[in-house]
């Protein structure tokens, strides 16, 4: 054999599928499960009587959520001076909800639409859930700027609409491009939300035993039928939306960060915010992901399709956005020596040691910088506690340090006879826990009423959905994980 | 095209074990020389478009319209208030060429609304969509497409069609449960 037959043979054996090969990747779904399997058990979830627990959940979680909606209306009603709002302090719990819950968002939209053009399979597992998580948290986010105006029924100057006044709004204000771009990130979140679901309210439609369910399914569904002259448009609009919404995620939490940028406040005044308010967003969003989804891949038994490889590799995405906040931190505080700016200099160490000294050490530094360093290590991204508590503690320090960008940035003015403090009065604190209890209570109805997992997409990444697949060529099947063994690789 | 009880005939169709028996069968169809057929799967099945002889969607043209129209709202929308109806001098900028920059965010934000709902329109519009009944919801069978069914179906009124040379192409390549779908 001479050498250019024999490199054609082991070309050709390295290329044939059935040749077993070491580097087969980790299946994405576990124990060879089937495409009726998929739909069984997801679709189950929505079909079968509510668990106990979810009860229990939906009373206590819609119970919190009454609470935040009388906070609304009691603020709303009497004026914002039931917040601890003060003179230096103008901003404080309600632009840091705004910006907490924005931020939130933004891990749904980046698994949806940005590991979409990347290629990143896993992502089928996780993306519905978090796109819903994305819509129920910007729904929160909306609530704060809405009512922090004082007089609600004024909102309406924000929108661009003739009026008799002849006023018109400054389109040069980041106040303005903020409304813009929250809301037409609203409106696109659901747009592709619901684009994801229609395959899937087919399946809920083709199996709904009830005529009631029947209906309200079909009419959702819009009648799809799974043609594949349907699918070739379809996955081109799936495609463009996920084009559209990747520049558009980036574009949302700049924008609320020039809100402070533009100013001429210290702290607040940095050409650093959009990538470091954009990096944050994602950190604290992928922990909100994880803190939804561990409990419910538990309660629901789905750990054959979020597998451990996919906590493992959000657990990665936690590490890198964490690290990339962390950066940010260490050089807000190296241009502030280095700029030579005495009052930058100031709200820097009043930042470390001022009355909020606390809540940098807790928040930023051990919450936001070094809890996801655990990550570098392989057990604790595979062990569910620990990624849990890390969730944790990023949920926390993500709040943490919003605050100690708004407050920290107001509380001492130029003049030292202006300084202040501001102590949250009970209103500002039961909205903010009144807007949990509305976010999960949107989730807990979410999973009981539509598929919390996409199974036309899932069932894309199971060896068979290839076109090229056989009975007899079982290389994909081979792995030790796919056949049931435990996952090592 | 009427069936022995007196119904209008949409088609014949047949059920495939899996989405490579489907795949193939659709080259074979193809092959035949049909245009009015279609195949049914629970998920997009790769490299089919190509299996059916079908070339890229063109509804990235209609996105692309949308995204034009939204920047030309932007445009109107910010510098009709800004330049005519009520000008504004903040921070002592005036309406100029240099502070057109200060307009990109919201011109961004409506190019992307607007392309986003000409997606969202496009994919329904070109599918006839929302289009609750259909034929092929006549079939019992066919209920598993969402499921785990893979289905290919070949029309009554393509000039090819003949009940016993389709039926007989259809169980050539495989497929089970051959049935006749009829329209009502």
């Amino acid at each position: 054999m001479d050498a250019g037959t024999r490199a054609q043979a082991i070309i050709a054996s390295e290329a044939s599928t059935s040749v077993e090969r070491p580097l087969a990747r980790v299946p994405l779904v576990l124990n060879r499960r089937s495409f009726a399997w998929v739909t069984e058990r997801i679709a189950g979830a929505v079909e079968n009587r509510a668990p106990k627990w979810w009860w229990a959940a939906f009373v206590c979680t819609s119970m919190l959520a009454g609470v935040g909606l009388f906070c609304i209306c009691y603020q709303i009603s009497t004026g914002v001076g039931t917040w601890g709002l003060n003179s230096p302090v103008g901003w404080a719990w309600d632009i840091t909800n705004f910006v907490f819950w924005i931020g939130i968002g933004h891990a749904g939209t980046l698994i949806s639409a940005i590991l979409y053009l990347l290629r990143q399979k896993w992502r089928t597992s996780i993306n519905r859930a978090a796109e819903a998580m994305t819509l129920f948290a910007v729904i929160c986010a909306a609530i704060f700027p809405g009512i922090h105006v004082g007089r609600v029924w004024m909102a309406w100057y924000l929108a661009p609409l003739p009026n008799n006044y002849g006023i018109w709004p400054n389109f040069r204000s980041p106040l303005l491009w903020d409304v813009f771009a929250v809301s037409t990130y609203f409106t696109v979140s659901v747009l592709f939300w619901y684009t994801g679901l229609v395959p899937d309210l087919g399946t809920l439609r083709d199996r709904a035993t009830s005529k009631v369910k029947k209906f309200l399914y079909g009419i959702f569904a819009l009648g799809w039928r799974g043609a594949n002259r349907h699918w070739r448009h379809y996955e081109m609009a799936y495609l463009l939306l996920a084009g559209l919404s990747t520049p558009l995620v980036l574009s949302v939490h700049s924008v609320v960060s020039f809100d402070f940028a533009t100013s001429i406040l210290p702290t607040w005044h940095t050409t650093i915010f959009p990538p470091y308010f954009v990096a944050g967003a994602i950190f604290g969003g992928f922990a909100m992901v994880l803190t939804l989804m561990l409990p419910a891949r538990a309660l629901f038994k789905l750990q054959d399709i979020i597998t451990p490889q996919h906590v493992d590799k959000m657990a990665k995405i936690i590490l890198l956005t964490g690290s990339m906040v962390a950066y940010a931190y260490t050089m807000e505080f190296f241009i502030a020596w280095y700029s030579g700016n005495q009052y930058e200099r100031f709200a820097f160490w009043n930042r470390v040691l001022g009355p909020y000294w606390w809540y940098w050490w807790t928040g930023m530094l051990f919450c936001n910088c070094l809890s996801p360093q655990l990550f570098w290590i392989r057990w604790c991204r595979r062990n569910t506690y620990v990624v849990y508590f890390v969730c944790m503690c990023v949920n926390a320090g993500m709040w943490f340090e919003r605050f100690i960008i708004i407050v920290g940035g107001l509380h001492r003015d130029f003049l030292p006879s202006s300084w202040g403090i501001f102590i949250p009065t009970w209103v500002d604190i039961w909205t903010f826990a009144g807007t949990f209890g509305i976010f999960l209570s949107l989730f807990l109805l979410f999973i009981r009423f539509l598929p919390m997992i996409a199974m036309s997409e899932v069932k894309i990444v199971l060896p068979e959905a290839d076109p090229h697949f056989h009975a007899g060529d079982t290389a994909a099947l081979h792995h030790p994980v796919a056949a049931g063994g435990k996952e090592r690789t | 095209m009427k069936t022995p009880y007196g119904h209008n005939v949409y088609g014949i169709a047949a059920e495939y074990p899996s989405a490579a028996a489907l795949y193939e069968a659709a080259k074979r169809v193809r092959d035949a020389g049909f245009k009015r057929w279609d195949v049914f799967s629970p998920f997009p099945i790769h490299g089919m478009d190509e299996a059916m002889g079908l070339g890229k969607s063109w509804l990235s043209a209609v996105v692309l319209a949308g995204g034009i129209t939204g920047i030309l709202t932007a445009l109107i929308l910010e510098w009709g208030p800004s330049w005519i109806l009520y000008p504004l001098i903040v921070h002592g900028k005036p309406f100029t060429w240099r502070v057109v920059p200060a307009f990109f965010p919201i011109i961004f934000e409506l190019t992307i609304l607007f392309s986003a709902f000409a997606a969202f329109f496009a994919w329904q519009i070109m599918n006839g969509l929302p289009r609750w009944n259909h034929p092929m919801f006549n079939w019992n069978r066919f209920a598993r497409v969402t499921n785990d069914g893979f289905f290919l179906a070949i029309e009554a009124n393509d000039p090819r069609f003949s009940e016993e040379e389709t039926q007989h192409l259809l169980e050539e390549t495989g497929g089970q449960h051959i049935t006749m779908i009829h329209e009502e």
